[in-house]
């Protein structure tokens, strides 16, 4: 193998070298889009993601089977329990009319605990696929005592649907799923006011919710929120519009599913490089055994070629890569210049985010896992003092003073929650003084960290912005972390 | 050829007029936007991202390797996250006993070929021993999670690497990516660790061990799809051939030793291909003539039943298999 350092125009992509690449793609498939849903708990979340995986036609025939032989096993009769009459029973979620009514939501609700109770416990993934995207759905709980799997489902969402109860409106759990939301920075919400069957298909119910949604978001600081009117259980404005909210003159869920840019869609391009080093790629004598086995004849390949290779493995949380660019690497701030960029057997000259490479550079200096490669001249010191927000998501509550251990990129390193200076009140959406926080409390802390990160403020920079908060004795997760805006740098030194 | 298409399609504002405004801040078509990926290069990205990270946090991985499309896959993404370098851990097989010959010899020259050590846990081992015993089912499936988990101890293993995938199974699509399992190996769906971002937490206590799922988001079809892209290799009886079968509980069964057909149960011979490659005793052919990798991606998006439904009888037993099965430390 030789290193090329030659570039190609943009948009090109690798020349194809070793014995992986000449077949490396043929077909393409649409891109990625992954989603989630939010809301209180029986808002109708499930039976959304079972109505939009029964009407995109990802059920098959036996998922169907098993799930219409569970709702006859519940008495499931198409609706929920205790609903008003005069709401039609009859309205035939997904089977012929006067057939078998499936409950929808046990596409979802997999587990034993959770089909025994009638309430979703933990996400669930599920995959459709339209022609122009891949979906990846989550389905979050609603109940308060599962937030913390509500946060998992929502955290790595291109879009979040937060689904409200028509006859309920906005909830202490719909603001909290809000806040949330709007601390995670999900880049689309898109609010679904469901279970519109129940209050008569009627446009002032919608409205009077709508501009609820719409007060609340704008407190909150979520831009452009759509809200759609929809019913889960019958499927209006779900896939298609429906002639019973005629009304209403928005797009169906799904259309707007299918328009949203993703995340990467949308920061491609525009966002600084930067490159978590997960491992020293240094094989030495421990070589793939086809590459140590191939003769050196040809000076391409064999065990001489690698016998000095080193590069850095990771996967780019943002930006771009060229061959010939110039990076810095974090928290050493010394800097070199990319020679190559392999992908797995394939000289490549551009890599993006979030594309897993090894970076190979001019210059050997010391780089090891934990560190950050990043675009040169456009990253702030590395700091040891954290402003930051938690989204405390253990039921041991914080204290001020407790030690921790806070991973960030690939990089884990011991600190001292120095004070919790607030904690948001979600009837006001205000910071209020606070000492501690407690399972679900959205609040601010100051952290002091054994050695110095190189962190970004998560308002602009998602992936150098983002934590894990680890419990040193048990490992177990006790927050999501999300770095504040220092005061003083305010400047964005790109 | 790229591993990103090299056509740069922004999202037009077209694509947004239906009411789905655009979030602040967003330019598209700004000038050298690179190319954008496609949902299967992202899949293959996060896949090696989540190997990489296991690696470097655990001491002792290890990988689950039966020789099944899945399990190839993940080893293909294990060679590619560590090129030029070898796979640096062991691969663990559980022999149920059942296994198709013809899976066990590709199996072999995986290994071989790639230069990695096998630990092999026997079922067998364990109903000579008196610990398991035979079911009056006569299938071994549910057995194999006794050896997984000896083979665990005795190599101390600290991370397993699988290649479950969420859409597999309604409990699977409820597993993270790193599942927690405790000193007996078992899964408490009700109580799992938040995941966030693609942050993963790899600390875990003396005794407890990790399940890492790198391709959790895949498909079976984004599996097939991939297969044909990179040109991997599997065993032939994923591909439609001519063998003798009988039918049992709406499924077809090869004719082996372990899997012998009674008196009212005619053998024919049949062109059928395997969706899985489970045992013998408990998994069933399809009908095919898909014999390419480009006919089996018809066949499988063609399908309108999952792979499982259609060839894995362990699974019919309950409404729950697989989640009891998980609790107890299954895969
Ligand atoms: N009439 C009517 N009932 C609905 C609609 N959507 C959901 N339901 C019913 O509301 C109940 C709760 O639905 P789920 O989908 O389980 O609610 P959920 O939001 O997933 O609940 P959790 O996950 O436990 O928070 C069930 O009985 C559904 O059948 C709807 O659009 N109209
Ligand atoms: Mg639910």
């Amino acid at each position: 193998m030789t290193i090329s350092t030659q570039t190609f125009a943009s948009g090109v992509g690798p020349r194809p070298h070793g014995s992986l690449a000449e077949r490396e793609v043929r077909e393409r498939v649409g891109t990625l889009f992954r989603f989630a849903t939010a809301g209180s708990v029986d808002d109708g979340k499930s039976t959304l993601v079972g109505r939009l995986l029964h009407d995109s036609k990802a059920i098959l025939a036996d998922q169907l089977e098993s799930v219409t032989r569970a709702s006859a096993a519940r008495g499931f009769n198409g609706g929920e329990p205790g609903s008003e009459p005069g709401s039609e029973p009859g309205s035939e979620p997904g089977g012929e009319p006067g057939g078998q009514q499936i409950d929808l939501a046990l596409l979802t609700d997999g587990l034993r605990a959770e089909r025994e109770q009638g309430i979703t416990i933990d996400v669930a993934y599920r995959y459709f696929a339209t022609d122009q995207r891949s979906f990846i759905l989550a389905d979050c709980p609603g109940h308060v005592q599962y937030t913390k799997n509500t946060v998992t489902g929502a955290s790595t969402a291109d879009a979040v649907v937060v689904l409200i109860d028509a006859r309920k409106g906005v909830l202490e759990q719909t603001r909290r799923h809000l806040c949330v939301l709007r601390l995670l920075r999900v880049p689309h919400v898109v609010v679904a006011v469901n279970k519109i069957d129940l209050v008569g298909y009627s446009a002032e119910v919608f409205t009077a919710i709508a501009d609820e949604v719409r007060k609340v978001s704008a407190r909150l600081g979520l831009a452009d929120v759509l809200v759609v009117p929809i019913s889960a259980l019958s499927g209006d404005n779900v896939v298609d519009r429906s002639a019973r909210t005629s009304w209403y003159t928005g797009p169906s869920l799904l259309q707007i599913l299918q328009a949203l840019p993703s995340t990467d869609e949308l920061e491609r391009g525009q966002e600084p490089f930067r490159f978590p080093v997960q491992l020293v790629i240094r094989p030495q004598g421990a070589l793939a055994p086809e590459l140590a086995a191939e003769p050196a004849e040809t000076g391409d390949g064999g065990p001489d070629t690698f016998r000095d290779y080193r590069a850095y493995a990771g996967q780019l949380a943002s930006g771009s890569v060229a061959v010939g660019d110039r990076v810095t690497v974090l928290p050493s701030g010394l800097s070199s210049t990319v020679v190559g960029i392999d992908f797995a057997g394939t000289d490549i000259s551009v890599a993006v985010a979030p594309q897993s490479v090894s970076l190979r550079l001019a210059d050997e200096i010391d780089i090891a896992r934990g560190d950050l490669i990043a675009a040169a001249g456009t990253f702030v010191a590395p700091t040891q003092d954290l402003h930051a927000e938690l989204c405390w998501l253990s039921p041991k509550p914080l204290c001020e003073g407790a030690k921790v251990l806070i991973k960030h990129g690939s990089r884990t390193v011991t600190a001292l929650v120095r004070a919790v200076t607030g904690k948001l009140d979600l009837a006001s959406f205000q910071e209020q003084a606070a000492s501690g926080l407690e399972l679900n409390d959205i609040g601010s802390v100051q952290i002091r960290l054994a050695s110095a990160l190189p962190v970004e403020p998560y308002a602009r920079h998602r992936r150098t912005g983002a934590f894990l908060v680890i419990d040193p004795l048990y490992g177990n997760i006790l927050a999501a972390g999300l770095v504040k805006d220092h005061p003083g740098d305010h400047e964005d030194e790109r | 050829m790229s591993i990103y298409t090299t056509e740069d399609t922004t999202l037009a504002s077209d694509d947004t007029r239906a009411g789905a405004k655009v979030s602040a801040g967003a330019a598209f078509g700004a000038a050298a936007a690179p190319p954008r990926m496609t949902s299967l290069d992202v899949l293959e990205s996060e896949a090696l991202h989540i190997i990489r990270e296991v690696v470097a946090e655990f001491e002792r991985p290890a990988l689950l390797f039966s020789g099944g499309k899945d399990s190839v896959v993940m080893l293909h993404l294990a060679t590619k996250a560590f090129w030029p370098g070898k796979v640096p851990f062991p691969v663990v097989h559980v022999d149920t006993g059942h296994n198709f010959p013809e899976v066990i010899a590709f199996r072999d020259r995986t290994v071989e070929r790639l230069g990695l050590r096998l630990v092999v846990g026997r079922v067998q081992d364990h109903i000579d021993s008196g610990e398991l015993a035979e079911r009056a089912d006569g299938t071994r499936n549910p057995l194999q999670t006794a050896p997984l988990l000896e083979a665990i101890r005795a190599n101390r293993f600290d991370a397993v690497f699988g290649g479950a995938r969420r859409d597999e199974d309604k409990a699977r699509a409820k597993e993270r990516i790193l599942s927690l399992r405790d000193d007996f190996g078992q899964w408490d769906p009700r109580n799992q660790r938040p995941e966030l971002w693609n942050l993963y937490n790899g600390r875990h206590t003396v005794g407890q061990h990790v399940r890492a799922f790198p391709i959790s988001n895949w498909t079976e079809l984004d599996i097939w799809r991939y297969i044909e892209r990179v040109g991997i290799e599997l065993p032939g009886l994923y591909y439609a051939h001519q063998r003798e079968v009988y039918a049992r509980d709406g499924m077809w069964r090869a004719v082996g030793d372990v899997s012998l057909p009674r008196a009212d149960e005619p053998v024919l011979t049949k062109m059928v291909r395997y969706r899985t490659a489970g045992d013998m005793s408990c998994t069933g052919a399809v009908e095919s003539t898909a014999a390419t990798v480009a006919e089996v991606i018809r066949e499988v998006a063609a399908s309108t039943i999952t792979e499982r439904g259609a060839t894995r009888a362990d699974d019919r037993i309950s409404e729950a298999a697989m989640e009891d099965r998980k609790k107890d430390g299954y895969f």
